[in-house]
């Protein structure tokens, strides 16, 4: 755990006591909603990826209440969430369970609860570090990089494993060697960094993260 | 007639050299066909996808999601921003609703976008490039310029997540939307019914999540199959690319035999409209589209 | 007799013509059925056709009419002639619409008509138009048994209506269980904060209404008489009875909670753990502020158990769900929230029921922070600091909570009174001279509600888990005790605003009642009639059996221990006629004779015709109109029945069997409504007696020398219409296999 994640982990729990919902309520996006759900299980029968997941929504919402903090800080269910947004259209109650779930994912990881090296979380960092990079993502960067996030050996099979996929990709012209060393780029790239530098600064001092 | 004018927002996965380079190219003779102006978003940025919560966070995403209406409104006035890719759609269209809702974040938000000398009055549309043909085009209008009706052709219309859920196309249902078999339909093919039409196909988790991915989109594609289909039509790049490309890794895993092409509506309506193979970006299958290939070479 | 003129009528229209021999029927009506004047008509229920029967009744004389034509039960206005007595052959509906088509099924088709012609006219032969019994004298009072939220609400919209009502509450005020409530759960929208309870504005309205008459500290000691003649004695707490004259009783007597001390595992009778009413109790002291438990410690957090001591299926506890707990919870949680948002409030519900618009009272719950945890609580301890062990339902696992107070919401006990089964067993042994029986007796009656001097018991039946027997679907408001209604929850668990509801068709039911008393005409189902029992006393042996069978309780005993009929308290099911073994009670229009003379002039075919003929008896309730629903929608069934409609199962005498049988019938089935806790029977018990005594034919078809499956009983739903046809058709074939009954000839 970093030593930034920690302490704000420290000042959370203080904060909230023994009060994890509220916690989810003040930190979490539309965390605002989970005490609404009414356990119907609906959104746990309609995930895609529902029998992969540690908890359902359901039963994530019913921990958020019973203050489970750890178990579901640490769950890897929300890294399941593959933004399919069945849940939301057929909650009854309206709970936006695919905002939820990000909203938690992103907390999980910036209090570094969620699982070391769940591969969606390491994926979803790259993406971003990549999209910050350059205001918009380099799919060949971020393809290498995501193969070599297990170390190099691993990369090296990885990337085995996938050359059918990448070569077919490669000779429809939609995979670009070249951007390896350029590529797409915002601009003003410069003010677009600036920008999400703020925007994090004006969201994290609002969590009490900074 | 004057051409109607859009602020467009091709998204990442549309550029050159880049996974869905393909629809972009089919786009052209559609927006030709139809008298429709495209005017690219200058400098616009990602959108975010739907991976980029878990370090983004809420607040960055809203901003660079911003970003790009801002620039449209400044730049491209009175102009709805019109994407073809469902994942900048909804991004787009999330954060123009979230911020018409919220004025403490639209405060915020500004203040982030003033870093890069922007700023927003939320005043832009956020629309996809499916509903800008089925509202402001029009059924009949989309019908007029076929010249190659795709007969014989059966094709399973995979609408799959983000075209359809949360925003959907307005008027149909979550759970079976018409609009994609209605355009098939209108290009002179022919709609199977399947019963994975908006089964997701594990999104950003192909990468992370693939054999459970790799299930979904295996249960897509035998669907596709037993409906009888030739192919798969999708409206959505990530879709696409998904459905296509694991295909083989499929096989090699399971010993299946996958072989079915998967391509954008905008493919169909380009052979239809009299486009090449070429023009419609046929080549750039990893899966070849042979049948429609054909259609075009009549 | 000399003054009846008996005509038929016989209609060719909807095709009746075209597929039957008219002029054959009006011979037969002629021949056989004696009828003074025949008719056929092309469209009988036209104008010209009814104005042609007006005109005959008016000038030639007329009095009875044998209508061959649609069914009884349809255009039953244009054939309703108030002076005649008219009967209905059912040609349409069951003789065309359900032969199969074709000339191959002419003769038994045309034989089927024939019959039912001949029935007809015997039928109208032995009819009498009824004449009625009006009584000026009726009263029209409502008498109002308890002064809770529904009888409060039952003398306000009575009296609103017109009507004077006497209201009698055995506490020194009005308001019931409502009264000691803080606030009640919301009524009106927008459904998201409790709000108040309406009870004193509505004791303020009944102290000052002009038609309200209220005995508070009273109690019933005595109802005697019927609808419209009820005599009542109100003894107040001091002793003085006073006597009140109404014409129908509503019985508002309400519920008790389930004694907590009976659930010492969910922590009932330690300290801190009280029931709904207990909170409503502390929330009332705490008016508004901070409320505290019996130590004087504020509640900081408080866990509500939900169906404590309900929905039990070990059979210790209720069975049954009350209904109105879980928006109780709600409620009382909010008390708590209003007034402290960080107070812990959690509802342990294993399935939140939230009737009505519940849903938006839960979702304002929710919104407020009352945390809703679905679980199931094992064991509650209370104390100073009390646990709730539960199993977590979802997460699927054995934790606890702790809290100050823990709130039990266990159920409702209907204040149904004496429960009649115990009474009958009791009664019977005291009037066999039992001493301690007679005691015993005495003991039960001093709990009794409503002091019924009846035969039947002090209090109405019960039905199950001793609520008020009502018909929860098809006839709420409806007791076994013609002119007293129950309502709210001594019927069924309810909330305040059903038991609103419920008070208010319970007054309307009142209402009618008083009016049918006083023009003599008989209640639900059949309203409109004007007839009643009547008795050959002279014939009676004293066997009691109508006493005990009619479901209604209404005939009593004479001082000479014969039957004494209540006409204003009867339902004319006939159940007591049927019961009869020597046949001595009849209505004018409907009798032994009225069936059996139909029976009899069945045209029976020999052996060698290969033609069997078999009786159906059909509830006139669903049996028929199923009968009819098959012939609507030309659902085809053999054409050797011959159906008669009765007005309940309960009241076919076994003479009636026995007749068919001895003149040739092949098989008699009868068609009645379900019977059991889910009866469907109007008269709630008489298809139940018509199982109970055709269970007892085996014996009469042994010594007639005849199979047991000549006789069938079937229960038939209004909805039944394809099944009818297949029962029919199954039952004829049945009967085909065991040949043809050895009794022919010899009728
Ligand atoms: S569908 Fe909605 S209400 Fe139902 S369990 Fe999921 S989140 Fe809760
Ligand atoms: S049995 Fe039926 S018909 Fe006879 S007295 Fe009772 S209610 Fe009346
Ligand atoms: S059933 Fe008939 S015989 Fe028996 S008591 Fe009643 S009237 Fe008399």
């Amino acid at each position: 755990m970093t030593t930034n994640a920690n302490s704000a982990n420290q000042n959370a729990l203080a904060r909230y006591k023994n009060n994890f919902l509220k916690e989810v309520e003040a930190n979490v996006e539309d965390g605002h909603m989970v005490k609404m759900c009414m356990q119907c299980g609906v959104c746990a029968g309609s995930c895609p990826l529902g029998p992969a997941w540690q908890h359902s929504p359901q039963k994530i919402f019913m921990m958020i209440r019973a203050g489970k903090r750890e178990e579901v800080l640490g769950s890897d269910s929300m890294w399941m969430c593959t933004s399919c947004y069945n849940c939301i259209v057929r909650c009854p109650r309206q709970l936006p369970i695919t905002h939820i779930m990000h909203g938690l994912a992103n907390y999980a990881h910036r209090l570094d609860l969620a699982p070391k090296g769940q591969p969606t979380r390491e994926i979803a960092k790259l993406f971003w570090d990549n999209l910050v990079k350059t205001g918009r993502v380099n799919e060949l960067k971020f393809s290498l990089a995501m193969y070599f996030k297990d170390g190099f050996g691993q990369g090296v099979k990885n990337a085995m494993a996938m050359q059918a996929t990448g070569l077919g990709l490669l000779k429809a012209k939609r995979l670009n060697p070249m951007e390896l060393v350029g590529g797409h780029k915002c601009k003003d790239i410069g003010g677009f960094r600036k920008m999400v530098a703020k925007a994090r600064e004006i969201e994290d001092r609002r969590r009490g993260l900074a | 007639m004057a051409k109607k004018q859009y602020a467009f927002y091709p998204g990442c996965s549309s550029q050159k050299g880049a996974t869905a380079s393909n629809f972009l190219t089919s786009l052209d003779v559609v927006v030709q066909k139809l008298d429709l102006q495209l005017n690219e978003i200058p400098d616009w940025n990602c959108c975010g996808a739907s991976i980029g919560y878990a370090e983004g966070g809420e607040l960055p995403r809203l901003v660079i999601n911003a970003r790009n209406l801002a620039i449209a409104e400044k730049e491209l006035p009175g102009q709805d921003m019109v994407s073809g890719c469902p994942a900048c759609w909804l991004a787009t269209r999330e954060t123009h609703e979230r911020l018409a809702e919220h004025a403490n974040l639209l405060a915020e938000t500004n203040v982030a976008l003033k870093e890069a000398g922007l700023n927003l009055n939320n005043t832009v549309r956020a629309r996809h490039m499916t509903e800008v043909l089925i509202e402001d085009i029009g059924w009949d209008a989309m019908k007029a310029p076929v010249v190659k009706p795709l007969d014989h052709l059966k094709i399973a219309g995979y609408v799959g997540c983000q075209t359809n859920r949360p925003f959907g196309i307005a008027g149909e249902s979550f759970e079976n939307p018409k609009y994609l078999d209605k355009m098939i339909e209108t290009v002179g093919a022919e709609a199977v019914k399947y019963d994975q039409k908006v089964t997701c196909c594990g999104g950003a988790l192909a990468f992370s999540e693939p054999d459970k991915s790799q299930k979904q989109i295996r249960d897509i594609v035998e669907a596709a199959y037993d409906g009888g289909a030739d192919l798969i039509v999708t409206p959505c790049q990530l879709c696409q690319a998904n459905v296509e490309v694991y295909q083989s890794e499929i096989n090699k895993k399971h010993g299946t035999k996958l072989n079915m092409p998967v391509v954008y509506y905008t493919q169909l309506m380009s052979i239809a409209y009299g486009g090449t193979a070429q023009q419609a970006g046929l080549d750039g299958q990893v899966i070849k589209a042979d049948k429609l290939a054909a259609i075009a070479k009549k | 007799m000399a003054d009846n003129k008996f005509a038929a009528y016989i209609c060719s229209g909807c095709g009746i013509g075209d597929v039957l021999n008219v002029g054959a029927l009006e011979k037969i009506a002629q021949k056989e059925g004696k009828m003074a004047m025949v008719k056929s008509h092309p469209f009988l229920c036209n104008a010209e056709g009814v104005q042609m029967i007006r005109d005959d009744v008016a000038n030639e004389g007329v009095t009875h009419l044998c209508i061959a034509a649609c069914s009884r039960r349809a255009k039953a206005e244009a054939f309703s002639f108030p002076t005649a007595a008219v009967a209905r052959a059912n040609l349409r509906e069951g003789v065309i619409w359900v032969v199969a088509e074709g000339s191959d099924h002419d003769e038994i088709r045309q034989e089927m008509a024939e019959d039912y012609v001949r029935m007809g006219c015997a039928e109208v032969k032995k009819m009498i138009v009824p004449g009625g019994n009006v009584k000026e004298s009726s009263s029209k009072r409502i008498l109002v048994v308890g002064g809770g939220i529904s009888g409060m609400t039952a003398a306000l919209a009575a009296a609103d209506a017109g009507y004077e009502v006497v209201i009698v509450e055995k506490s020194a005020a009005l308001g019931g269980f409502a009264r000691n409530l803080l606030k009640r759960v919301p009524f009106s929208g927008p459904y998201a904060e409790p709000q108040a309870t309406g009870v004193e504005e509505m004791a303020a309205r009944i102290g000052t209404h002009p038609r309200i008459k209220a005995h508070l500290n009273s109690t019933v000691a005595k109802t005697a008489g019927a609808p419209g003649r009820f005599q009542i004695s109100v003894a107040q707490e001091s002793g003085a009875v006073t006597e009140e004259t109404v014409g129908a009783v509503v019985q508002a007597t309400g519920f008790t909670t389930y004694d907590i001390a009976r659930l010492p595992e969910l922590g009932g009778g330690q300290a801190n753990v009280v029931d709904q009413a207990g909170l409503e109790a502390m929330a009332k002291q705490a008016n508004g502020g901070a409320i505290k438990r019996a130590d004087g410690k504020e509640v900081k957090s408080v866990v509500f158990v939900q169906c404590a001591g309900q929905r039990d299926t070990t059979g210790t506890h209720l069975a049954y769900c009350s209904g109105h707990c879980c928006a109780t919870s709600i409620k009382q949680a909010m008390y708590f929230k209003d007034q402290n948002p960080d107070i812990d409030t959690v509802v342990m519900y294993q399935d939140l029921r939230v009737p009505g618009m519940g849903e938006d009272f839960y979702r304002s719950a929710q919104q407020k922070g009352v945390i809703f945890t679905k679980g199931k609580a094992g064991k509650v301890s209370g104390g100073d600091n009390c646990k709730v062990e539960f199993r977590d339902l979802i997460l699927d696992e054995d934790t606890a909570a702790d809290a100050d107070l823990v709130v039990l919401a266990t159920g409702q006990v209907p204040n149904a009174g004496v429960d009649l089964d115990v009474w009958t067993e009791i009664n019977t042994k005291a009037e066999g001279g039992d001493e301690a029986a007679k005691q015993q007796r005495r003991d039960l009656e001093a709990t009794s509600v409503l002091k019924l001097a009846y035969r039947q018991g002090p209090d109405m039946p019960q039905f199950k888990y001793g609520f008020a027997d009502s018909h929860f679907i098809c006839f709420p408001y409806e007791t076994r005790r013609t002119g007293i209604y129950a309502t709210g929850p001594v019927r069924r668990p309810m909330d305040m605003l059903q038991a609103q509801e419920d008070a208010t068709g319970a007054a309307l039911k009142a209402i009618q009642a008083v009016e049918n008393a006083q023009q003599g005409r008989a209640a639900h189902p059949r309203a409109w009639d004007l007839s009643f029992p009547k008795a050959r006393l002279e014939g009676c042996t004293q066997c009691k059996r109508c006493t005990v069978e009619c479901p209604f309780g209404a005939i009593d005993e004479d001082e000479k221990r014969f039957p004494l009929f209540n006409e204003e308290r009867c339902r004319r099911c006939g159940t007591c006629m049927g019961a009869c073994p020597v046949r001595v009670i009849s209505f004018e229009n409907y009798s032994c004779d009225t069936v059996g003379s139909q029976i009899k002039a069945v045209n029976v075919p020999d052996e060698f015709e290969e033609k069997p003929r078999i009786l159906i008896l059909a509830c006139e309730n669903d049996a028929y109109p199923a009968l009819d629903m098959a012939g609507i929608q030309r659902i085809t069934y053999s054409a050797f029945v011959r159906a008669i409609p009765v007005r309940c199962l309960g009241s076919v005498n076994t003479i009636w069997i026995t007749d068919a049988l001895n003149s040739g019938y092949d098989g008699v089935m009868m068609m009645g409504c379900k019977k059991g806790d889910d009866y469907q029977c109007h008269f709630v018990k008489g298809s139940e007696m018509a199982h109970y005594r055709m269970s007892k034919i085996g014996d009469t078809l042994k010594q007639l020398g005849l199979e047991p499956e000549r006789v069938q009983t079937q229960e038939v739903a209004i909805t039944d219409n394809a099944r009818v046809a297949r029962l029919i058709n199954e039952y004829v074939e049945q009967i085909n296999e065991i040949g043809p009954s050895p009794m022919k000839g010899f009728g």
